[in-house]
């Protein structure tokens, strides 16, 4: 024990090593991947974070334009957002907040009328 | 003398996994030991079923709450091989820097634990409070702090810029200063050694014949490392494994101890000739074959065996994990001991239960 004697004399006189958590808290790095969110005007349900997630946890549906994600199944893996073509999906750092009830993102995206076919047809 | 059979675990203030051994004592001796596993199975390979195999690579980062990257670099490097894929150098450096981020914070957890284990309380806050600045390392370096997801197949998602490599050194340098500031306690206090010296003993024999590995297999003396084959980029880190020969849990601590140090000397290594160029190529076509990859993990040479038939789905994938490895030493650690050794000896072999159930 008396090889500790520095460091525990150090540690009584030195700042605390742990903080006043929830009153003081440590910023996340600038970085870090947090929660998921998407911008969803600019999706065009093209499924590509749907088929790729590893949790499974993503469901579009193309007919009625709609994104959904089971934020309780997300693992903060970041593969959607690498996936989505077009950049639309994002993280912020903080991680999200324990919530008492479960439930799911739903975002409702644009309905594309008709598109390529009825173009195709007047071309 | 009259025989007792003392269950130790699952559930035991030593252990932060459930294992189960039954040791059965003569007075406080012990002279058998057998251990039950299957307490955290979660069938994680069966899983390759039904994920893909670039989703795998987040499944088996799970694997292993501690050493997550690791595995995810044994995997990849496996698909890397079937698929023919040249990983750029810088990927590689990379990888080997994350490695060995991790491994200091898996050993940095495993000092604590183990000082926790011979009842040194303030030790373990030492060790802990140094690895959560390797935590902050990670989460600064890679977005999260255990699973970090660093790797595709094909290299890694994110790149270190020179700021950043810069602070990691600096970090990284510190963090040693305060290892060092400890090693006099851990190598030659009275009362650690009293607890740990001839504690546990399996020869150098014992050690191959049972199939031992990492800190459990170098401890005995016998120098073997999966580093020095020199996988990824290893082969540039002129990489010499660290070795004690007394066998017993002093020496696997030193060995944990002392691969600390060499972690972050590998670190700057890395960062100091760390190439240009691309962190990942993209890569077309599913896997097909059959490989076996090995890496050097913090508690020994993990293995992973994948078949593919080049479906979206992998045909079967195995995992050998250190741990499964040690615990037949640990069966021949335990006879001969007394009864109130039996926490420092099984936390000994580094234990992680998750791991080997997978
Ligand atoms: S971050 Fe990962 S787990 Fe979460 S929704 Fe995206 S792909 Fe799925
Ligand atoms: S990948 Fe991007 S664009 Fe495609 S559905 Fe997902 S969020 Fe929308």
């Amino acid at each position: 024990m008396a090889f500790m004697t520095p460091t525990i004399v150090k540690n009584f006189f030195g700042k605390p090593a742990t903080r006043m958590y929830p009153i003081t808290t440590r910023e996340p790095f600038s970085n870090a991947r947090g929660e998921l969110y998407i911008d969803v005007k600019e999706c065009n349900m093209c499924t590509l974070c749907a088929r790729a997630c590893p949790a499974q946890c993503i469901t579009v549906d193309r007919e009625k334009a709609t994104w959904e994600c089971d934020p309780f199944e997300c693992v903060y893996c970041g593969v959607c957002v690498d996936v989505c073509g077009r950049k639309c999906l994002h993280q912020h750092d903080q991680y999200r907040a324990p919530a008492v009830e479960k439930f799911v993102m739903h975002e409702q995206g644009e309905i594309k009328k008709k598109p390529k076919k009825e173009a195709s047809d007047s071309a | 003398m009259a025989r007792t059979i003392v269950p130790f675990g699952p559930q035991h203030p030593v252990l932060p996994e459930p294992i189960h051994v039954t040791v059965t004592v003569e007075d406080e001796i012990i002279t058998d030991a057998v251990p039950a596993l299957g307490y955290v199975h979660r069938g994680l390979e069966t899983l390759a079923d039904v994920r893909d195999h670039v989703q795998m690579i987040q499944v088996v980062e799970r694997v292993c709450g501690i050493c997550s990257m690791i595995h995810a670099a044994c995997y990849v490097q496996g698909i890397e091989e079937m698929m023919g894929v040249e990983v750029p150098r810088r990927a590689e450096y990379l990888r080997v820097i994350w490695s060995e981020l991790h491994r200091m914070h898996s050993h940095l957890l495993w000092l604590g634990l183990y000082a926790d284990a011979f009842g040194f309380e303030s030790l373990f806050m030492q060790f802990w409070r140094i690895r959560e600045r390797v935590m902050d390392l990670m989460e600064a370096t890679a977005g999260a702090r255990v699973i970090i997801s660093v790797n595709v197949i094909g290299g890694v998602r994110r790149d270190l810029d020179e700021d950043q490599c810069k602070w990691v050194l600096s970090e990284v340098e510190d963090v040693e200063k305060q290892i060092r500031q400890l090693q006099t306690t851990m190598l030659n206090d009275y009362s650690v050694k009293k607890r740990t010296v001839d504690v546990g003993v399996i020869t150098k024999e014992q050690a191959l014949e049972l199939g031992a590995a990492g800190p459990c297999l170098r401890g005995s003396g016998v120098a073997q490392d999966m580093r020095m084959t020199g996988y990824g980029a290893y082969d540039d880190m002129g990489f010499e494994p660290i070795v004690e020969t007394a066998g017993d849990c002093y020496a696997r601590g030193a060995v944990r101890f002392r691969e600390t140090l060499q972690a972050g000397e590998i670190i700057r290594k890395a960062i100091a000739g760390l190439p240009e160029g691309e962190t990942s190529v993209k890569v077309r076509g599913r896997p097909k074959g059959e490989v076996i990859t090995r890496v050097e993990q913090p508690r020994g040479e993990l293995m992973y065996y994948i078949k593919a038939n080049g479906s979206k789905n992998l045909d079967r994938l195995r995992i050998r994990t250190p741990t499964f490895a040690n615990i037949p030493p640990l069966t021949a650690m335990l006879p001969g001991m007394e009864l109130a050794d039996v926490p420092v000896i099984i936390l000994s072999i580094d234990p992680c239960i998750s791991c080997t159930e997978r």
